[in-house]
């Protein structure tokens, strides 16, 4: 679900435009419903609507809004995506969907189907900004008159804010004739904003403790104004405004503190694993996570057109990739290298080199798009004025889920207690018939598979490409140390406060200063106490 | 300071190395094919931006040589991969030029490469042909700046932004290196002092590159945006932070009819790696877009397809510099009638050839080049609409008319002046402070 909040929070400039474009059309819908009784050509207005430049085409769209004509709805919503686009011979089609490489189309003017087209033989009606908002208003004036009531309710919404004298007699006329409720509250709630700016105390109530940017600077001027019982009302509800206001700045800087926090927590729990539990430097930790990312992407590219379960799917198998990975680095390089951090160090960083290298010749030194599934992408509201970004959230809860299941796996299954046995005293486990070797390379194998899916998780945020690694690997040992090696929870609240303490710093110092200090910080941290936050106890972790 | 002596030493017994290496087998050279360096970066954070420049100059070369070479001779490719090191671009040039002795370069990407090659270019008098918009500041008599200069694509910018969308806040965020803060330099100087923009009204924002965590700054920029002015975001942002920045523009619903946010580095390659339904609408200044409607463009764009042999390829504005720099070079050659260094130099000044959008450019004294300007916007398929262009072509002003200091200098390379900062107030070469500064730095 996509939430544009477009109409509600637009600054003045686009809503100059809106007006402009609003009142032009409005005149023309209440001049053209007369009109329309006489002959409406309405393959003249549609022709109108391709041709001419930016400027013809505005008065185009105003004609078309006023006509009255059944399709101009249908119209300027093609127009608005995109869809509405002209064929070779002339005619004006709408496409059903603007991507592929032969589309669906029928006939703009009567509807009438013409079977698929190539796209090449197809040129789109282009359109600018002033366009696009001008159509979006003329559609929601179209929408007030919408058989639907949720379809009426919607535009009345989208006119909120953006409501000049013309359109308040309209708005006035439709609330007379309008039985739906949660509609007329709409548009009640719309005529506010001009009922304040003329003046009318009463119309402050309908907007108490609304977060629309267009109430706090009507307010603002409201408050302004020589009118002392007015002054003093607007003053008191933007003081309720700017509290709430306020309080949800907080809370949305924790969650980009929290939401940061957890991307540093899955880039650097498989890590957490390989490193602090099995004390192996991976510098190539990083570029399974690369892996993790670019096997969301081939998943992509096998299932089109549906984002989505690729995306599901790439969790296993991303899982799956980067361990396998991790088996044959495992088994290959690092077993050959045990307690000689020095040479694991470099053989694992030249391991880097060559799948980063290895990624850039199969497949391309280019990024890959990774498409954000519908049902990741905008926004969610979850008070007025406060929305988070879903794609964030989901990261946020997968961190989550990855987390507990690594806690469970480690405290729960006799692989995680052979783990702590091998890694607590190798010798004394191995005289108890664990078989040390076998379970560094299980273990190693599930830290690289974590990495993969964390590299699932960071596909949905950022560029997948060959050097992609190469941001996180510093910042996760950074978490891991900080955190003290060895312990999942000191992981888990290392990257999440390393997440807030960031995102707090940042509106002050600027995002190259808030890395920085971050930096120093750690450094200080680590001279005071070596082992990190949550240091491990014991006579191995003594030696 | 022994140190500093003894390098200089070197770097001069080199200088007389090579110099002798080239004056050897200078008679043997006019038969042979003529040798031109590709030196962009293959690996490496920029081989994303720079590989295709490499792909565009072997296909130049190899439709040049179908058409009968140069000269008569046929032209032989030397490429050579900087990996993204910026001092390894300084030594790349110095093999290409020294030991390969090709007889001309089209190469780098990012400033930082272009300044760590410029002293090799000069000390051994080579041809660089570079192909990217950058901050202006600059001008050596080895080095045509095809790209674009601030004024070029900094300035018409901002004035479109002011004039026909009538913003009066502006955001200025770049990342953290000397292209976006001298181009903001240059941009805060003139929206205050020739647009009368206060200085509240003008947020400036750095991050380093590739930045990915953009949560923070979208939600300041919405605060910045939301005090009633029209407010749009002039972003240099560069390279691939780009992708984050507007995925969470979009997700944080800034469309573009609130907060318009005008990019002079993102170009068609760097959407190819985004989902731009979201951003339609948004801007872009270049002085080319693969979308712009002429036969030569179409040609162009056709023959590229046909040689990448993807027909998802996309064209963009370094690339069109690169094929207007690559024909003014054999123009200059033709018009000499030979390779060498300095009759081409000399020759070049006044080239004009036609680019992709249906105009000319012409090479001016300065060693830039004129070129039309385009606003373009983002459509849901990757490319750009155009919107609006400037009526003519906008010559490239390498000192910028807005800083205090370099506001008195020219650059002008012909024959009697030549000379890259000449002060016109003092009419002195090398007038400026700044110039003065690194002479007496070097001096030391």
């Amino acid at each position: 679900m996509k939430l544009f909040p477009l109409p509600l929070f637009a600054s003045s400039g686009a809503r100059l435009f809106a007006l402009l474009g609003l009142c032009a059309c409005l005149m023309v819908v209440i001049l053209g419903q007369q009109a329309h009784a006489q002959s409406p050509d309405d393959a003249a207005l549609l022709e109108s609507l391709g041709t001419g430049s930016f400027n013809d085409k505005s008065e185009a769209i105003n004609s078309v809004a006023a006509s009255g004509t059944p399709r101009a709805g249908e119209w300027l919503e093609a127009m608005l995506d995109g869809r509405l686009q002209l064929a070779g011979d002339g005619t004006l089609v709408i496409v059903a969907s603007t991507s592929g490489r032969s589309l669906e189309a029928r006939a703009a003017l009567d509807g009438a189907p013409m079977g698929t087209i190539e796209r090449r033989e197809l040129k789109r009606i282009p359109i600018n900004n002033a366009l696009r908002v001008q159509l979006r208003g003329a559609i929601a004036t179209l929408d007030l008159s919408a058989e639907d009531p949720a379809v009426r309710r919607a535009a009345a919404a989208g006119l909120f804010g953006r409501v000049d004298d013309d359109l308040v007699s309209l708005i006035e006329a439709r609330l007379e004739g309008e039985e739906d409720e949660s509609v007329r509250a709409a548009l009640e709630r719309a005529l506010a904003l001009p009922r304040l700016e003329r003046g009318d105390v009463t119309a402050i109530e309908a907007l108490r403790g609304s977060q629309d940017n267009a109430v706090r600077l009507a307010l603002t001027r409201a408050a302004q104004s020589g009118d002392a019982q007015m002054a003093a009302a607007a003053q008191q509800a933007l003081g309720e405004i700017e509290r709430r206001a306020e309080i949800n700045r907080w809370l949305q800087q924790l969650f980009f503190g929290l939401s940061m926090g957890s991307v540093l927590v899955l880039a650097a729990i498989g890590l957490a694993i390989t490193f602090g539990v099995m004390g192996v430097i991976n510098m190539a930790h990083g570029e399974l996570i690369m892996l993790g990312a670019y096997t969301t992407w081939m998943l992509q590219q096998w299932l089109p057109g549906q984002p989505g379960l690729a995306v599901l799917l790439a969790i296993p198998a991303g899982f799956l990739v980067s361990a396998l990975v991790g088996i044959v680095l495992e088994r290959g390089v690092i077993r050959y290298l045990k307690g000689r951090p020095l040479e694991t160090l470099l053989a694992t960083f030249g391991v880097s080199l060559i799948l980063q290298q290895l990624v850039r010749t199969m497949i391309s030194p280019q990024n890959r798009s990774v498409v954000t599934p519908e049902w990741m992408s905008g926004s969610v509201m979850v008070i007025d004025g406060l929305s988070l970004t879903l794609n964030r959230l989901y990261v946020m809860l997968f961190a989550a889920l990855v987390f507990l299941a690594l806690l469970a796996v480690m405290r729960a299954t006799r692989l995680g207690l052979e783990v702590r046995a091998v890694t607590q005293n190798r010798a004394m486990a191995r005289a108890m018939g664990i078989r040390a070797s076998r379970v560094d390379l299980l273990t190693f194998a599930l830290g690289s598979g974590v990495a993969g899916l964390a590299g699932v998780a960071l596909s949905q945020l950022t560029n997948v490409g060959p050097s992609m690694g190469q941001n996180y690997i510093i910042d996760s040992f950074m978490v891991v140390v900080f955190g003290g090696v060895g312990n999942l929870w000191g992981t888990l609240v290392a990257g999440l406060s390393l997440g807030i303490v960031n995102q707090w710093l940042e509106p002050w110092v600027g995002a190259v200063l808030a890395k920085i200090a971050v930096l120093v910080f750690i450094i200080l941290f680590i001279q005071k106490r070596p082992r990190g936050l949550f240091p491990q106890k014991g006579r191995a972790a003594e030696g | 300071m022994i140190t500093r002596a003894l390098m200089r030493n070197s770097t001069l017994a080199l200088a007389i190395g090579t110099g002798l290496g080239l004056a050897g087998p200078a008679s043997a050279q006019d038969q042979g094919p003529i040798k031109v360096g590709i030196l962009h970066s293959l690996s490496g954070t920029m081989a994303i931006s720079e590989t295709v420049l490499k792909d565009e100059m072997l296909m130049l070369i190899e439709q040049q040589n179908e058409r009968g070479g140069l000269l008569g001779r046929q032209l032989q490719p030397v490429v050579v991969d900087p990996g993204s090191n910026w001092p390894m671009y300084a030594e790349q040039a110095r093999q290409l030029l020294a030991q390969d002795q090709v007889d001309v370069i089209f190469g780098a990407w990012t400033s930082v490469s272009r300044k760590a090659m410029l002293p090799v270019v000069e000390e051994l008098n080579g041809l660089l042909f570079y192909p990217v918009q950058y901050e202006g500041e600059e001008s050596s008599q080895n080095v045509f700046y095809t790209g674009a200069a601030p004024n070029q694509q900094a300035i018409p910018a901002v004035d479109y932004l002011i004039d026909e969308l009538g913003i009066e806040r502006f955001v200025l965020a770049g990342t953290d290196y000397v292209y976006p803060r001298t181009a903001n330099r240059i941009l805060e100087a003139y929206l205050k002092d020739e647009r009368g923009i206060a200085d509240e009204d003008i947020m400036i924002n750095y991050t380093p590159f590739g930045h990915s965590d953009w949560q923070n700054i979208v939600a300041q920029i919405q605060q910045f945006g939301s005090q009633g002015k029209p407010t749009a975001v002039v972003s240099t942002i560069n390279g691939d932070a780009n992708v984050p920045f507007y995925l969470e523009l979009a997700n944080q619903g800034v469309d573009a009819s609130d907060i318009p946010v005008i990019a002079f580095s993102v170009g068609e390659q760097e959407l190819s790696g985004i989902d731009t339904g979201p951003l339609v609408g948004h801007l872009a200044a270049w002085n080319y877009f693969q979308s712009i409607d002429t036969d030569a463009n179409a040609e162009f764009v056709d023959a590229w397809q046909a040689y990448t042999q993807d027909d998802a390829a996309v064209t963009n504005d370094p690339m069109e510099a690169h094929y207007i720099g690559f024909n003014m070079w054999l123009e200059a050659v033709r018009k000499a009638g030979t390779t060498d260094v300095d009759a081409v130099k000399e020759a070049i000044i006044g080239v004009t050839v036609p680019n992709l959008s249906g105009g000319y450019a012409a090479m001016m004294p300065n060693h830039h080049i004129t070129k039309p300007v385009f606003i373009g916007e983002i459509q849901d398929d990757g490319q750009f609409q155009v919107v609006w262009e400037t009526p003519s072509t906008v010559a490239g002003d390498e000192w910028s008319d807005f800083l205090p200091g370099s506001r008195d200098l020219i650059s002008d390379w012909r024959a009697p002046l030549r000379c890259g900062n000449l002060n016109v107030q003092t009419m002195s070469c090398g007038g400026s402070t700044a110039a003065q500064e690194a002479e007496a730095a070097l001096a030391e």
